[in-house]
């Protein structure tokens, strides 16, 4: 599991923009396309080397959240998600 | 072809996604599977570096993201750098596909300045003396050194193992070696029939139990190697009940422009008969895209007969490939054979039997005489 002392950031294989035509973030890497969502936008651009505490709580305060729990939750719940498909790395 | 291994996860939303831009079908490998065309000198007269660019500037307007370089050997185009530079500038993920044979690593350098986002190498197996029987040249220790190059160079890479009976035993091998250079993917992918392939089926369709091997192959890699590697293994159709969502669909998302500008949907699409292919030297990508009668021809749904036209699982499948339905059954209307609810199963299934019996005799891809 992702916990909120690791640092992540984006892998090099994947780049990360926002995408007129689509309106949307996307992913890109070889051989493939990924459409983001707005939140998911929102977490990966965070992903450059900070740790996931750091990034909840510019995610609690930016969308002026009481509810710091449900956040955490979702953050590590995707960040587990994104690590697993290749698209963020945690540092030893 | 290389792109049957991608799953995009992005609705094209009637949008061109993925530009396939084959610049030349000249090549000095002589690969006895290779995707291209027979008659390949009947497409000698290639686009110039401006044709080129202003096709990437309408594709991109049309919505595409992704860029594959291929061919032929898009790297004996001298004006590659100069057209990587002019993607990268218009907002596209350039890839390029290669067999190495042209690649040094100056100009690994070069094309990463000038943009270029991955590199796809094909190779064929990990003892060089079995590449170069695979590909008619010495060229199995380059690409072992290239694929180091590319690597030390900082491009992400995908390592392209087109799998036939002639290498599928041997597929671990490549996998250490995709591991050693940290390769982040691996596409293992059985040969589709089309072109040269389809003229040497029986001398390369592997048996079902060798396929089999090889997915245990594959499935103790993944084990071993969790997110590191991401391992692609293209199954061959013939040994499944179902046919592949071809494309994702006849003009859905993917737009191949050939090396004499003609437009396809489907990089095997020449074959089917009475197709008028448009071309870019005649008419605007928009319309070849929106309104051209051949991207036009197999979209949606309504082309289908029976078994397709009334089956559930015809938003899922698309009825499979056009293209082999055409070369194996005749009438590219017709479901493709792959379909085990096809009445033309047979095809395959006498395919697969005839392939059992191999007479060793290979024919190797001609040289295309070029520009
Ligand atoms: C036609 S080649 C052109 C690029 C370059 N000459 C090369 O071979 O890497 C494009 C890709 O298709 C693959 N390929 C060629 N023939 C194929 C076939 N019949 N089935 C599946 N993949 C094939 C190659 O391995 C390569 O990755
Ligand atoms: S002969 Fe081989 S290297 Fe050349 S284009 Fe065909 S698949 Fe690629
Ligand atoms: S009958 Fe046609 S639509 Fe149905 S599964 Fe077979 S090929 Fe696909």
């Amino acid at each position: 599991m992702i916990r909120l002392d690791d640092v992540v950031r984006k892998s090099p294989a994947y780049l990360f923009r926002w995408e007129p035509s689509q309106d949307a973030h996307v992913l890109l890497y070889p051989e493939g396309i990924v459409k983001l969502n707005a939140t998911a936008a929102e977490i990966l651009s965070r992903c450059t080397g900070q740790r996931v505490a750091d990034i909840v709580a510019q995610l609690a305060e930016e969308f002026a959240v009481e509810a710091v729990d449900a956040i955490r939750a979702d953050v590590l719940q995707f960040l587990e998600d994104a690590r697993e498909r290749g698209w963020i790395r945690t540092d030893a | 072809m290389s792109e049957a291994g991608s799953a995009p996860t992005l609705d094209g939303r009637g949008q061109p996604l993925w530009l396939v831009a084959e610049l030349t079908y000249r090549c000095p490998l002589r690969c006895s599977w290779c995707s291209n065309p027979l008659d390949l000198d009947a497409y000698d007269s290639e686009l110039s570096t401006d044709e080129w660019k202003r096709v990437l500037a309408e594709a991109r307007s049309l919505g595409a993201l992704q860029l594959g370089f291929t061919g032929g050997e898009p790297c004996l185009r001298k004006d590659l750098e100069e057209l990587v530079a002019e993607a990268d500038r218009l907002g596209y993920y350039t890839n390029l596909i290669t067999s190495g044979v042209a690649l040094t690593e100056e100009r690994l350098v070069r094309l990463k300045a000038a943009g270029l986002r991955q590199i796809q190498l094909s190779i064929q197996a990990r003892d060089p003396a079995l590449g170069d029987e695979l590909v008619g040249a010495r060229v199995g220790e380059h690409k072992i050194a290239i694929a180091r190059a590319i690597k030390a160079a900082g491009y992400p890479m995908v390592l392209n193992v087109p799998v036939s009976r002639r290498n599928v035993d041997r597929i671990e091998p490549l996998l250490a070696l995709a591991e050693e250079l940290g390769v982040e993917f691996v596409e293992l992918a059985n040969l589709q029939y089309y072109g040269w392939a389809l003229a040497n089926r029986d001398e390369l369709l592997p048996t079902r139990a060798q396929v089999e091997a090889a997915e245990a192959v594959v499935r103790a890699a993944r084990a071993r190697l969790g997110r590191h590697m991401t391992i692609y293994f293209v199954v061959p159709d013939y040994y499944e009940q179902r046919p592949k969502a071809c494309m994702n669909g006849w003009g859905a998302v993917h737009l191949t422009v050939a090396p004499d500008g003609t437009a396809l949907p489907c990089q095997a699409a020449r074959v089917i008969r009475g197709l008028e292919l448009p071309n870019v030297r005649r008419h605007p990508l928009e319309w070849i895209w929106r309104s051209s009668p051949a991207f036009q021809a197999f979209r949606g749904d309504l082309w289908m007969k029976e078994p397709c036209r009334s089956c559930d699982e015809r938003d899922k499948d698309f009825g499979g490939c056009r293209c082999q339905a055409m070369l194996l059954t005749g009438d590219p209307t017709n479901a493709d054979p792959v379909c085990a609810k096809s009445p033309h199963r047979h095809v395959i299934d006498d395919a697969i039997a005839s392939a059992q019996r191999p007479r060793g005799r290979l024919l190797m891809r001609a040289r295309a005489a070029g520009r």
